[in-house]
């Protein structure tokens, strides 16, 4: 039932083909879809939860959660209902709305990003022809951007609105750092985009269909995943914004313990905690299948002609998915925390201007594709972006010597006054 | 049907956010509400096919710039709220009822002579699927290069403006 190749259009999604009327089949379907999702999603941070402790206690020499449920499914689930039935709890000088409305800001958004996500390929049941795909909107990677830019709210307001010191310097901290890896994101995105020349997600997987190829010449066997097509820079620069973005180690600074308290949601209890730690979780299932989209070809995956195990399928992107998570948890159990100066460091003057020279680059090969006349465009180009990247690394080495000499210079009064230099 | 279904939601997020910016005592909470008017408009824009402004209203206005509405508010510690009986310029309410009436009676006299109305649209036709994105490029690239060129180029100058006006000169001196 599976169709064997994604079509590679731009058009809209076949289920709006005949226009959509209220109380239709179509109507019917979509909302389906919705459920669906949100129910899948639920169950995956259950699993996804338990799956966390059970890797960190094997790491750590531990047997983890083993009480509730075979292996300790369950423990998840207890913990939620524990907590959901806990008193709800207002610190004095709380501002009472926001402090309500803030996890909701962060859970909703981590829920809606998965909406544009395919897990699959084309169906056709129910006699409509549609995706595997809550949405398809031709803005589709703008769209996860978007609303991973409004995930800042939920944590800033949360911070602000509990109306005590350490949840609003880990909220500053938050936003500080979201704000900044956004950018590099986004730049990584723009590779994809570039690629692609899309910005719908169908399309964008679509496109990452049979053996990479420079030019005319193919590449053999090798995937023609963006990863590859790419060249591992975007993906890597995106996996790591997007690690930042979650605030996952080792970028936990926002709720870093041993400074903090607990960052954001000191003040939280009960069910608003629980939605936080709900959002936490499924933002991380949603960036994984975000980079699955973006790099790692969806739901492709080699033709087995078995039925629900063609080329698209939503077992291949479950088994992408699960590899992705497990390595979200092996870097939380073996990287130890960035220092706040070192994040904004890797943020600002390395992923940005890597992500900026890799996009000229792309920009570059992809001109000289599209027109043919290759060796003048290299010509043009290969000069600028030299001269550019010269440029930037002299600035940031003047900058880096100028610190530098400020600092001993610091240094050395303050080893001869006893007292502290001051900037 | 679902059209004016979702014009009638899109509007009334709007409307009330806007409405709730000028009503809220607290710099925040008017924030907050602001970012459920873009939200409104950003609706609003889907409704209309415009996906790629809906995204980049929300990207831009309620991604970047409120949430800098938001850190400075937190910043300066300004989250309270003020008495409004104070009127910091002089004349500043009879002013502001004066360009206010004007304002309206501006849009009113648009929606009625249709002096701006039938023109013809910049990002083409909105019913062609999938092309709003590339013709909103292709204009921006081409017809409007220079416009489009030279507001970036303000915006650089606002930001080295910023930054000078805010940076303290270092001297030797100061190493001590």
């Amino acid at each position: 039932m599976m169709a064997l190749l994604a079509q590679v259009t731009d058009a809209g999604d076949p289920l709006f083909e005949k226009g959509v009327k209220l109380f239709s089949t179509v109507m019917l379907i979509v909302l389906i879809k919705a459920v669906l999702a949100f129910v899948i999603l639920l169950v995956a941070v259950l699993l996804m939860v338990w799956f966390e402790r059970k890797v960190i206690s094997d790491m750590q020499d531990r047997i983890g959660p083993n009480r509730a449920g075979p292996w300790g499914l369950l423990q998840t689930l207890a913990d939620g209902t524990k907590l959901f039935f806990k008193e709800t709890l207002f610190p004095e000088r709380a501002d009472k709305a926001v402090f309500r409305l803030a996890p909701y800001l962060s859970a909703v958004p981590a829920f809606l990003t998965f909406a544009v996500i395919p897990v699959g390929g084309v169906v056709h049941w129910f006699g409509h022809t549609w995706n595997l795909q809550l949405a398809d909107p031709p803005i589709g990677v703008l769209f996860s951007l978007a609303i991973s830019s409004i995930a800042v709210y939920g944590i800033m307001l949360a911070g602000w609105s509990s109306g005590s010191k350490y949840p609003l310097i880990g909220s500053v901290r938050a936003t500080a750092q979201m704000v900044s890896y956004e950018a590099a994101m986004g730049l990584a995105v723009a590779t994809v985009v570039l690629k692609s020349s899309s910005l719908r997600t169908g399309t964008i997987v679509a496109q990452q269909v049979g053996t990479a190829h420079i030019g005319r010449l193919s590449l053999g066997w090798i995937s023609g995943w963006n990863i590859i097509a790419l060249g591992f820079v975007p993906a890597i620069i995106f996996a790591i914004a997007g690690t930042a973005e979650l605030n996952r180690p080792p970028f936990d600074l926002v709720e870093a313990e041993s400074e903090l308290v607990g960052g954001f949601h000191t003040e939280y209890a009960s069910a608003r905690f629980a939605f936080f730690y709900l959002a936490e979780f499924m933002n991380t299932i949603t960036m994984s299948a975000l980079i699955i989209t973006l790099f790692l070809g969806g739901p492709l995956g080699p033709d087995t002609g078995i039925w629900g195990l063609g080329r698209l399928s939503p077992v291949w992107f479950l088994a992408k998915l699960l590899v992705l998570l497990f390595c979200y948890v092996w870097i939380r159990g073996t990287l130890p925390r960035f220092r706040y100066d070192q994040l904004m460091d890797l943020g600002w003057k390395k992923l940005i201007p890597a992500a900026l020279f890799w996009l000229l680059v792309i920009a570059t090969i992809r001109l000289g594709g599209s027109t043919g006349d290759k060796l003048l465009h290299f010509a043009v180009a290969i000069p600028v972006v030299a001269i550019g990247v010269w440029v930037l690394v002299t600035a940031m080495r003047r900058g880096r010597e100028r610190t530098d000499a400020k600092n001993a210079a610091m240094a050395a009064k303050t080893l001869t006054t006893g007292r502290p230099g001051r900037f | 049907m679902v059209d004016w279904i979702v014009f009638v939601v899109g509007a009334v997020i709007a409307i009330a956010g806007a409405l709730g910016v000028l009503a809220a005592k607290q710099p925040v909470h008017s924030a907050v509400l602001l970012v459920m008017t873009l939200f409104g408009v950003a609706v609003l824009f889907v409704s209309q096919e415009a996906h790629f402004l809906a995204a980049v209203q929300v990207i831009v206005y309620a991604g970047a710039i409120v949430v800098l509405f938001l850190f400075v508010i937190m910043l300066l510690g300004v989250d309270r709220s003020e008495d409004v009986r104070v009127e910091t310029l002089k004349a500043q309410r009879q002013i502001a009822a004066v360009l206010g009436v004007l304002a309206l009676a501006e849009l009113v006299a648009l929606s009625r002579f249709h002096f701006v109305l039938g023109t013809k649209s910049v990002a083409g036709a909105a019913s062609e699927p999938g092309a709003n994105v590339e013709l909103i490029g292709k204009s921006v690239f081409t017809r409007y290069l220079y416009p489009f060129e030279i507001t970036s180029v303000l915006l650089v100058i606002a930001v080295i403006g910023a930054v000078v006006l805010s940076r303290r000169i270092r001297t030797s001196e100061d190493v001590r």
